[in-house]
């Protein structure tokens, strides 16, 4: 694994999304509020783009005509055909045990610390003042 | 709120290399209405604009049901100029028809006026969205070739439409939808099928459409998911409509293409016709051959959306009963439920079979080089 910086913090705010590529493979990284998540762009059913998903949140049913919504904004769904995917695991919820997309750490990290290392930056310039997103790969 | 920040993915540098494929079922849109004003006059202008297509059906407002999606799209199909998916012809090539390297592309227009209960209000409409199909898409991608839209529950009208183009290249199939106001084999589409087998024509018939009759045999069901699945059922009726009063009989030369019915179920409809019709041979002494038999030589199948069977080697045995000749392979750009060439058929088979079901069945039934 090593830790990619893949951009600025401030490029990517709270409800904001970007598709970046890390040693080959498209990951789509979510700021929820703060919190950073990427999952790989591809969806393991027909590989449509994850990134071009609508964030929406956990529709349940314990019996037919009760509904509990929860998880607001927690939930990607694919933007072909609608299987939906655990924002912070990957994992589906069409067949938790078996289908999932891969999940990628993402933090936040200052500058100074990305500037001394040991992280990859080959896509951004980076300053001690800024913040940035880093991802594990 | 999303906030939406998008690069721009840059062109699949695998294309190139890609095998060419065919498109059986691509869907156009319009920008806006205003498009097919050249070829329409005033009156219908007026009533397009001013009171909008009326189906025959319940629910005026819109669609019966949910389209799990916003235009029933793929959310990442919306042009980046705005407008509906499917409206821009450079975003289209860019997303799909590069891309995927679509060698041939059938365009079926929907929203095209089939249906309307104003049956000069469809006529009008059939015959705009057939000149616009020329203006718009055809003559600028020599890759897409059109449906010759009609106006099928008036057959004088539709007959006329395709005696119009017969012989236009641009055109190479009649669509029809699958909802007919009676089932299809009926006495009164019977012109249209001579019509569509006169010109040389496949006749294309798209699941969906306004009968005027519930989806299911059994009423109105509440989900959009029964209307998906109903949506078979709906073309098994059709299709043991055209069979049994004798259509394929009595107009040898007639193709069908089946468009997004699902393919799947089409064996078992087969032996369940065969057997009932060795017992009631007495009532339709004018099928000199097996249902089955009918099918084989007369239908080809689109395969979006593909059946998704587990183990998914089911398909294949499923696929040899119909003949791997017969199926036609379609994305349904750009509706949410679209297949992706690269990924929709996860199986090993020959390259014939590969080669067929991706490009030579479709070039064989339309007749394109
Ligand atoms: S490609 Fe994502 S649900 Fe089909």
């Amino acid at each position: 694994m090593s830790r990619h910086v893949v951009a600025a913090a401030r490029d990517i705010p709270p409800g904001g999304r970007k598709l970046v590529t890390v040693r080959g493979r498209p990951i789509a990284v979510f700021n929820l509020g703060g919190a950073y998540y990427g999952l790989l762009n591809r969806c393991p059913h027909q590989g449509g783009s994850l990134c071009e998903g609508v964030l929406t949140g956990l529709l349940q049913a314990p019996r037919p005509g009760e509904y509990v919504y929860s998880r607001k904004g927690e939930i990607l769904r694919c933007p072909w055909h609608g299987w939906e995917f655990d924002i912070r695991t990957g994992q589906s919820y069409c067949d938790p045990e078996r289908i999932r997309t891969r999940a990628y750490p993402v933090e936040v990290a200052a500058g100074q610390t990305v500037v001394e290392g040991p992280y990859v930056a080959e896509t951004i310039a980076v300053t001690v003042e800024e913040d940035y997103v880093v991802v594990d790969v | 709120m999303n906030v939406q920040i998008r690069d721009i993915q840059a062109a699949d540098p695998a294309a190139g290399s890609r095998m060419a494929i065919a498109d059986g079922d691509i869907h156009p849109a319009r920008k806006s209405d205003r498009e097919l004003f050249p070829w329409l006059a005033k009156r219908w202008q007026d009533e397009l604009a001013g009171i909008g297509q009326r189906y025959r059906q319940p629910y005026q407002s819109g669609p019966a049901y949910p389209k799990s999606q916003p235009n029933a799209a793929r959310r990442d199909a919306v042009p980046p100029g705005g407008g509906k998916p499917g409206c821009d012809l450079p975003f289209m090539q860019r997303q799909h028809l590069d891309p995927n390297n679509v060698a041939l592309g059938i365009l079926n227009p929907l929203g095209a006026g089939q249906g309307l209960q104003n049956p000069d209000f469809c006529a009008a409409m059939c015959a705009a969205v057939n000149e616009w199909q020329i203006a718009h898409w055809t003559s600028q991608d020599s890759r897409l070739k059109g449906s010759i839209v009609v106006s099928y529950e008036d057959a004088p009208a539709a007959v006329a439409e395709i005696r119009k183009w017969a012989g236009n290249p641009n055109f190479v199939q009649v669509m029809m939808l699958s909802r007919t106001g009676e089932p299809m084999g009926n006495r009164r589409y019977w012109p249209i099928y001579e019509a569509a087998a006169e010109a040389g024509l496949p006749l294309g018939v798209h699941a969906f459409g306004y009968g005027g009759h519930p989806i299911t045999s059994g009423g109105y069901p509440t989900y959009y998911i029964e209307e998906m699945t109903g949506h078979a059922q709906c073309c098994q009726s059709g299709l043991t409509s055209l069979v049994i009063e004798g259509v394929f009989a009595r107009t040898p030369a007639l193709k069908l293409v089946m468009i997004e019915a699902g393919f799947a179920w089409a064996p078992s409809l087969a032996w369940r016709l065969d057997k009932t019709w060795k017992t009631l041979k007495q009532e339709t002494p004018h099928l000199t051959r097996a249902p089955s038999e009918y099918i084989r030589d007369h239908v080809w199948w689109t395969t979006q959306p593909m059946e998704e069977p587990e183990p998914r080697e089911h398909l294949l045995d499923t696929i040899g009963w119909i003949g791997w000749d017969r199926l036609i392979f379609a994305t349904d750009y750009p509706h949410w439920d679209f297949d992706d060439p690269a990924t929709a058929l996860p199986l090993r088979i020959s390259k014939e079979q590969r080669q067929g079901f991706f490009l030579d069945n479709a070039k064989r039934v339309y007749g394109v080089a």
